[in-house]
């Protein structure tokens, strides 16, 4: 009986779904809308996220020497580094391979013939033992107190800038979300007021011969589901095709850079979660909507 | 069956329906409540049907308090009552057939059961040939015996008709009112509101009378 009701209700809500088809999809289409925003903002801060976290390797210290600082001075610094427990490796750079590395990076070949003299300093790369914010600090503290260091430049900085950023446009498009859901939310509970008001009759008729509450009050619940999973799979296609027409001019770009870039799409979990929130959503506004329309229950 | 107990009705305009009214229904009789437009026939009716709360006394429907009944109780009042109104109330939208079905479907009745007796009720109003086409083709009389093939699918033992008669020609009156007669000879309770008591008091009838909500007769 309690399944047969709920089958009767599905039924009813496929047939209004049904019945105006084209207000349907533009229904649908507008929650798919809200829901392409935040959904694609996530999705691009996740490649981004994952982008950042296969190049960052481990983090790493670079410490310039002053230029006339000269080879036995650099043997000095390098006893004392490896001497340091909190060093856990260390590799000495002279400024000959430095000059090499950089004219065979991409762009700067020409610049490197054209200068006369190597403007580059010997340098160390040193990884310390803690990965601890704290234990890079006192190491920057002390390396740049010594007297033959010029700069001392954490690698993992503009990763770590990298992840803070991430981090800030996951929590915009979680905002966004929850901004976009209560549209969807209004989309909703106004779509079954329109429809409350259109089936009065039929509501008033239906408590008349013996409805329960319940009865009347389930198509539109599950109509405002219906309607917020259609939205979440149009949804999913739009954020799909953008991903599709954005992902070769993003490699390019990050070929530029010598970054290899594979934009993800979403995973099965992630369109499983997002279809859910917009089936809530739908529920919900429809939910907010018979309960402040149906209150008083039409009966005459 | 059904007891009004000193039964008032006030409406917020200051309009008073009924007046300490105090009834009561037998089972298996046909009542006939007559008076004028206003009288407060409908409203005796409604309160019947929990369409109404009295504003004083009690209705009780087969022991039942009308008036304090909670409100998910009110649905299956109703499904136990058969209510044909002045105005027929149909789904213009829905053929004759799914209009028969609907107290079966808010009752939660299976479909191949509910179909069954919806071919039933039809034929016991003579409208089994129109059972797919639009209410809204058919005449006043035909429209107003599918609301009472309606009112009867769910088999009730109660059957409320308020003016059914009131907007058909003679032929049509006497054609719906021999088939309620018919149905009280079955064994159901009839509760008319009529301005034509001259369709049921030769038939054994007991008749009321209303004026400005209270009885005279």
């Amino acid at each position: 009986m309690s399944f047969y009701s709920h089958r009767i209700a599905l039924q009813r809500a496929l047939l209004r779904l049904g019945s105006k088809p084209l207000s349907s999809v533009l229904s649908a289409l507008v929650i798919a809308i809200a829901l392409t925003l935040p959904a694609l903002g996530y999705v691009l801060m996740d490649n981004l996220a994952g982008l950042a976290r296969g190049i960052s390797g481990k983090p790493e210290l670079s410490v310039f020497l002053k230029n006339e600082i000269t080879r036995d001075q650099a043997k000095i610094v390098e006893a004392r580094l490896l001497a340091d427990t909190r060093i856990t490796a260390l590799r000495f750079i002279p400024r000959e391979e430095a000059l090499k590395q950089l004219s065979a990076h991409g762009g700067f070949a020409d610049v490197v013939v054209a200068l006369q003299d190597n403007p580059l300093p010997d340098a160390f790369v040193l990884e310390p033992k803690e990965a601890s914010p704290a234990t890079f600090e006192a190491l920057r503290t002390m390396l740049t107190a010594l007297p033959e260091v010029a700069y001392v430049q954490l690698d993992s900085e503009w990763v770590e800038r990298i992840h803070a950023l991430v981090e800030l446009g996951r929590r915009a498009a979680l905002l966004l979300a929850g901004l976009l859901g209560t549209a969807l939310v209004i989309v909703t509970f106004n779509t079954i007021r329109l429809q409350i008001l259109t089936q009065r009759h039929e509501i008033s008729v239906s408590l008349l011969l013996g409805a329960t509450r319940q009865f009347v009050r389930r198509p539109f619940l599950y109509f405002g589901l219906l309607q917020g999973l259609l939205g979440g799979i149009f949804a999913w296609g739009l954020v799909g095709a953008l991903l599709l027409a954005i992902a070769p001019r993003a490699q390019a770009l990050a070929r530029s850079y010598s970054i290899v870039l594979d934009i993800a799409m979403p995973s099965v979990v992630e369109i499983a979660v997002l279809l859910a929130f917009a089936a809530a959503l739908g529920w919900l506004g429809a939910a907010f909507s018979v309960r402040h329309h149906l209150h008083d229950g039409p009966v005459d | 069956m059904i007891q009004f107990d000193h039964v008032s009705k006030h409406y917020p305009s200051g309009h008073e329906a009924l007046s300490d009214l105090s009834l009561e229904i037998r089972h298996g009789e046909l009542l006939v409540l007559a008076g004028h437009s206003g009288a407060g026939k409908s409203t005796l009716l409604k309160l019947i049907a929990a369409l109404e709360a009295p504003s004083s006394g009690r209705v009780l429907v087969n022991g039942l308090d009308v008036g304090r009944m909670r409100r998910s109780q009110v649905p299956y009042l109703r499904r136990s009552l058969g209510l044909v109104m002045q105005e027929h109330r149909l789904l213009m939208d829905r053929t004759v057939f799914d209009n028969v079905m609907l107290p079966l479907v808010v009752s939660g009745e299976l479909p191949r059961d509910a179909k069954k007796r919806v071919h039933v009720a039809l034929e016991r109003v003579g409208l089994t040939p129109f059972e797919r086409v639009m209410p809204v083709t058919l005449s006043g009389g035909e429209q107003q015996r599918v609301a009472i093939a309606r009112a009867i699918v769910n088999r009730p033992s109660i059957l409320i008709a308020d003016e059914p008669t009131a907007h058909l020609d003679p032929a049509y009156a006497r054609e719906i009112a021999a088939l309620f007669r018919s149905f009280h000879a079955a064994g159901v309770t009839l509760i008319l509101a009529t301005h034509d008591d001259t369709l049921y008091s030769p038939y054994g009838a007991r008749r009321i009378e209303l004026s400005k909500g209270r009885l005279l007769t």
